[in-house]
């Protein structure tokens, strides 16, 4: 039944007037209020700036402006290309990105299934609630702490190795470049594990209970149960992750993945590792001001961002059989 | 879940679950603590290493030059007022956009809907936003930390599902007594709505009180610098902070402090506030994430 105070207005002779777009819109003119501001807002702050791609494709001058600026083509692309940084920046990236992909879809995953194991409810609640706390800290605050916890004077690893007699001088591990990129995988886990868990769990808990009596009645141990229902239950939901995780990699949605462990954790010693594409934009952007080269880099990751996704799907659907994403 | 022990091994399993559980329970809470310790402890005693729990040379003077400093003073009320006026009015603006959207009969819903969520995935780069906000004025004043995060879609699908699934005689009732759209949306359907606004209010609050990356991208001056953004320069090591001296004059006495003890300082301050909200974190977000799971 249609809302009748909407579109019916009844002439007091009892005939319906013309449902005018002018009309209709009159009559819901508060709800239109209440909507088109914010949707020219989203049309100014996320799609207009997609027409400053074309800065890419230019060497663009602020004083004159995308529309009086000259067209070089291609130019900052080759240029990135043949920069001999690009394959260390690429490399970097995707190590960082891969290490952090594999981790991030394994990790919790196991994280659920042990939660899930517990009988006492107290006991996964508590341990639920303190692994997702850092979650919710900033990555300057990781950072911080890890900075401390791993440092040559005061921290309480080389302390302890220090104490063992495992070494016999403080190890400055963010001094190492090879170290790098596991440390960035160890404190990413660290920090997101908890978190990505509760959408396994939650998966989890929508499994039929019928199932596992089946397999009780059948004889199954807790780990055949795992294997054999769980596992395959929550099979779509891990596909899904792993699809976004895989378009990630190169376009990160969130800049802690790809910003902020390079930005923060690296220095001048591990730069050759540490390296990546969000922080080479951002260096030659905003700090060297070239904005055409750096929009140019920009773009390129977007595509090649864009192109994982589909091909992550495609993959998806072929070897898991599961539905993709698109 | 019920199910009956029946071998030995289950038992044996369950232990060692709890056990690695309970590890891993410690290695993400004992950085905490370690800071904490480390936070309260003399700056020159804890560069010789070997704190771990507990403080060794307790003292408070890391605390207290941060209170006395105007630049950390001054970046927690920039941090104070971004996290209140950002979330409160995202969370109204948003809550309107999710009612509208909850009706079937606005025109042009679907196209609404669509252009939203299709901002989940894009993102125009580093380089056009700051040409935008260069052009819109906004580059390097506190809007820039407001605008651009006025309304986030995915918290929006999350409260127009809830709106969606109250029921349709609340505001039946009201429109029949003559009230408009505003009227029902302020009296009525906020109201109703606490539970997910009070979520997303704090999704949002705890957003922005991390937020530092506009701060480094689109500020220039320190006026508008945040905790987290001074945090994260002290880590760098890029200012050198002058700190003991203002302090060393109201104490009269000698305060040694590095950057490295105040940073542990300002660490758990900037911690603390999430601390603080996280029982209601807790309380709320599992139906929020859940929610949004179930139909995102």
């Amino acid at each position: 039944m249609k809302e009748a105070r909407l579109n019916q207005k009844l002439h007091p002779a009892g005939v319906p007037t013309n449902n005018t777009f002018l009309k209709r819109a009159n009559a819901q003119k508060y709800l239109l209020l209440m909507s088109v501001p914010f949707v020219l807002w989203a049309v100014v702050f996320f799609y207009v700036p997609i027409w400053g791609w074309l800065m890419a494709f230019q060497d663009f001058n602020p004083a004159k402006g995308i529309l009086g600026s000259p067209w070089v083509g291609l130019k900052h692309f080759i240029r990135f290309f043949g920069d001999g940084d690009f394959i260390m920046i690429m490399r970097n990236t995707l190590a960082i990105s891969f290490l952090n992909c594999i981790l991030t879809n394994t990790l919790p995953v196991i994280l659920a299934l042990m939660l899930n194991e517990v009988r006492n409810i107290f006991f996964k609640r508590g341990i639920q609630t303190i692994s997702y706390l850092p979650h919710f800290v900033s990555y300057v605050i990781v950072a911080n702490i890890f900075l401390t916890i791993l440092s040559p004077s005061e921290g309480v690893v080389n302390g302890i190795l220090l104490q063992l007699g495992l070494i016999d001088e403080p190890f400055f591990f963010f001094a190492q470049p090879e170290l790098f990129w596991f440390l960035v995988g160890f404190i990413n886990i660290w920090k997101e594990a908890g978190w990505l868990a509760i959408i396994y769990i939650a998966a989890i808990s929508s499994i039929d209970p019928q199932l596992y009596e089946a397999g009780t009645a059948d004889g199954a141990g807790r780990f055949r149960k795992i294997w054999h229902i769980t596992l395959p239950s929550i099979k779509p939901t891990i596909v899904v992750l792993l699809i976004l995780s895989i378009g990630q990699m190169l376009n990160s949605g969130s800049l802690s993945v790809s910003f902020d462990p390079s930005y923060l954790l690296g220095n001048s010693m591990t730069i050759d590792y540490a390296e990546v594409i969000d922080t080479y934009i951002y260096r030659f952007g905003i700090k060297m001001n070239l904005y055409s080269f750096a929009t140019a880099v920009g773009l390129f990751r977007i595509v090649i961002g864009f192109v994982l996704i589909v091909a992550a799907d495609k993959a998806a659907k072929k070897f898991f059989g599961e539905e993709g994403i698109i | 879940m019920k199910r009956i022990d029946l071998k030995p091994g289950d038992r044996l399993f369950g232990i060692i679950n709890a056990f690695i559980l309970m590890i891993i329970a410690c290695v993400t809470i004992y950085p905490f603590l370690n800071i904490l310790a480390l936070s309260f402890n003399d700056a020159t005693d804890a560069s010789r290493g070997g704190i771990y729990l507990l403080p060794r040379k307790l003292t408070m003077d890391n605390y207290l030059v941060v209170f006395v400093n105007k630049q950390l003073l001054d970046a927690f009320m920039v941090s104070i007022a971004r996290t209140a006026t950002g979330a409160l009015l995202s969370v109204l603006f948003t809550a309107m956009l999710a009612y509208s959207l909850s009706r079937r009969e606005l025109i042009g819903r679907k196209y609404f809907n669509a252009l939203f969520i299709f901002t989940m995935f894009v993102n125009a780069g580093l380089i056009p936003l700051f040409m935008l906000y260069k052009t819109l004025h906004i580059y390097n004043t506190f809007f820039v930390y407001i605008l651009p995060g006025l309304i986030w879609a995915y918290y929006m699908i999350i409260i127009r599902t809830y709106m969606q699934q109250l029921p349709k005689s609340l505001e039946e009732s009201a429109f029949i007594d003559g009230a408009n759209d505003l009227q029902v949306f302020f009296k009525i359907i906020l109201p109703v709505s606490k539970p997910v606004l009070a979520t997303i209010l704090l999704f949002l609050a705890v957003d922005h009180w991390n937020e530092w990356h506009d701060t480094l991208f689109f500020t220039a001056s320190p006026k508008l610098e945040t905790l987290q953004y001074v945090l994260m320069k002290i880590l760098q090591q890029s200012e050198a902070y002058n700190m003991a001296s203002r302090y060393t004059g109201l104490a009269k006495r000698a305060i040694r402090v590095t950057p490295q003890s105040v940073r542990m300082a300002i660490t758990i301050i900037a911690t603390v506030p999430i601390l603080c909200v996280y029982p209601f974190l807790q309380k709320y977000f599992v139906k929020g994430i859940m929610l949004g799971a179930i139909k995102g």
